[in-house]
């Protein structure tokens, strides 16, 4: 196995090998969806990523904590095993932001991934699965936390 | 509901929120934790600690590849869990921290007062906690087995007792006062107690860490440093004898419990 | 440049599970400076994961995002030898790629 040096050593050079090829997102690649992200409510933010209907489900996993000794790093997942999903998104109801993350779903992965986010304060959090109709499908649990992550 | 049959990592691993009702404060807080194991972020420290080490940096422009943390120049695995302990070439114990600046002054040129003085997490002290967190990380594991061959380490083993037990400041704190009896905890956080061995991963088989709460990366020294800043104590010097001594007691105390830094804490 | 990414991927039956750090502040721009100023927010925004040269994930975060981010995911057809690049992209247009082989 190479040694950490090593490994670190070769990415620089893979990195800037890639660059100079010219692998860098075309313009094509969508850009990030900045009303999403400024959305105050869950609704709204689900509704800004193309939503058309957001309902519960129990085919969306949220894999979160009960509760958090730091709101500075929660760790949260989402998941499907539904087929036709577009997109899988995080939220924090109390957040200042919102949404957390958005995860863009291909066939090359499984619709599964996993993040650690901040919480300001004890809130509910929200998996949610976009499929491909519009549909937007949920399952959400609260989390608690012992000190709010957001301040100093 | 018996949800207590099912290991909870396992229940975790099928993607089943545990059920909530039947679980203490202190189970939830186990779970977060064993959540946050995998990827631990001072595996970035790691990384920049050992490209440092290696790295021709400093006034004479060197590595540090021919420091002699204890077990000959340029030996690293190991030597973690055999620190605090003496050196010949210093006439002092000294301690993985105090020991780097040793290192960095002698053969890169640094000033080491001068770096003794800077912030924790800034400048050369940020590069000092990054090393010794790739020192600590390649005797992850290991147990501690501290010399008490030489009268030195002996005599501040003494000392480290001495200060351990000693009360003083605004509110008349002694590390005792928290981690002198067994089940003491603040709000949350477990008190461990340190004037006997822990157990594996416990109090100085714990740091550094990597401290979610600011994204830092706490070595000993920091660690020390903020318990006596608790205490309402003026800080010890930076690799002070004081720390140290403190150092070589609860190292001592820790024979045989394995090391598990660097941690993630909160 | 910013500091090295830390990528683990490792190969499982047909799939590989990567798990990646990077070394990033991800300021909200919820804090404040000791001035009493708020701390201007700066944080990755895209992340872009591939397989062997093909974009196999793209991710969209915000500000909440822990600092030092994790990210784990699965990729479909993979195995032993073959390399994932990650590429992030922050607000302030910085951005750095490192790449792993997955054993």
């Amino acid at each position: 196995m190479q040694n950490r040096r090593q490994a670190i050593q070769h990415s620089a050079v893979v990195a800037s090998l890639l660059a100079a090829s010219g692998w860098l997102p075309t313009a094509a690649q969508a850009a990030p969806n900045k009303a999403a992200f400024d959305a105050k409510t869950v609704q709204e933010a689900i509704k800004a990523s193309g939503a058309a209907s957001i309902s519960e489900s129990k085919d969306v996993t949220l894999t979160a904590p009960d509760i958090a000794e730091n709101g500075a790093v929660v760790p949260l997942g989402v998941s499907t095993a539904m087929s036709g999903v577009k997109h899988l998104l995080i939220l924090v109801e109390k957040n200042p932001s919102v949404l957390v993350a958005v995860f863009n779903v291909t066939d090359a992965v499984d619709a599964n991934f996993a993040t650690r986010s901040k919480m300001g304060q004890s809130s509910d959090v929200y998996a949610v699965a976009i499929m491909n109709d519009g549909r937007a499908l949920f399952a959400k649990k609260e989390v608690k936390v012992t000190l709010g992550g957001c301040g100093g | 509901m018996r949800q207590a049959l099912i290991p909870v990592a396992l229940a975790m691993a099928l993607g089943a929120a545990p059920v909530l009702a039947q679980k203490t404060a202190s189970q939830g807080i186990d779970e977060y934790r064993a959540m946050l194991q995998d990827g631990n972020p001072a595996d970035l420290f790691e990384a920049k600690g050992e490209d440092l080490w290696k790295q021709k940096r400093g006034p004479k422009n060197a590595s540090l590849e021919a420091c002699d943390m204890g077990q000959g120049p340029g030996v690293i695995k190991g030597v973690f869990v055999s620190l605090p302990k003496y050196f010949a070439d210093t006439g002092k114990v000294q301690d993985l921290e105090s020991r780097l600046l040793t290192c960095m002054q002698t053969l890169q040129g640094f000033d080491a007062q001068a770096i003794a003085k800077t912030n924790f997490g800034s400048g050369e002290m940020a590069n000092v906690t990054a090393m010794a967190t790739w020192i600590a990380a390649e005797s992850k594991g290991l147990k501690f087995n501290l010399s008490q061959s030489h009268a030195q380490e002996r005599v501040m083993y003494e000392v480290g007792k001495r200060l351990f037990f000693m009360r003083g400041g605004t509110h008349d704190f002694s590390c005792a006062s928290c981690h002198g009896e067994e089940g003491k905890r603040i709000r949350l956080q477990d008190l461990p107690m340190l004037s006997k061995n822990p157990g594996d991963g416990v109090g100085f088989a714990a740091w550094p860490a990597y401290r979610v709460s600011n994204g830092q990366m706490w070595g000993m020294q920091q660690r020390l440093n903020d318990c006596y800043r608790q205490q309402r104590f003026p800080f010890p010097g930076f690799a002070s004898d004081a720390t140290v001594a403190l150092g070589v007691y609860l190292g001592v105390n820790a024979q045989g419990a394995a090391s598990i830094a660097p941690a993630i804490k909160r | 440049m910013a500091d090295p990414m830390r990528i683990r991927a490792q190969a499982s039956g047909d799939k590989a599970t990567v798990r990646v750090l990077m070394s990033h502040e991800m300021e909200s721009g919820q804090r404040k400076d000791a001035a009493g100023k708020i701390v201007p927010a700066w944080f990755i925004q895209e992340v872009t994961a591939s397989h062997n040269g093909k974009v196999v994930m793209t991710a969209e975060w915000g500000p909440a995002v822990s600092k030092n981010p994790y990210l784990q995911f699965s990729v479909k057809g993979a195995k032993a030898g073959d390399k994932v690049s990650i590429k992030w992209v922050d607000n302030r247009g910085d951005t750095r790629t490192d790449e792993a082989t997955i054993s």
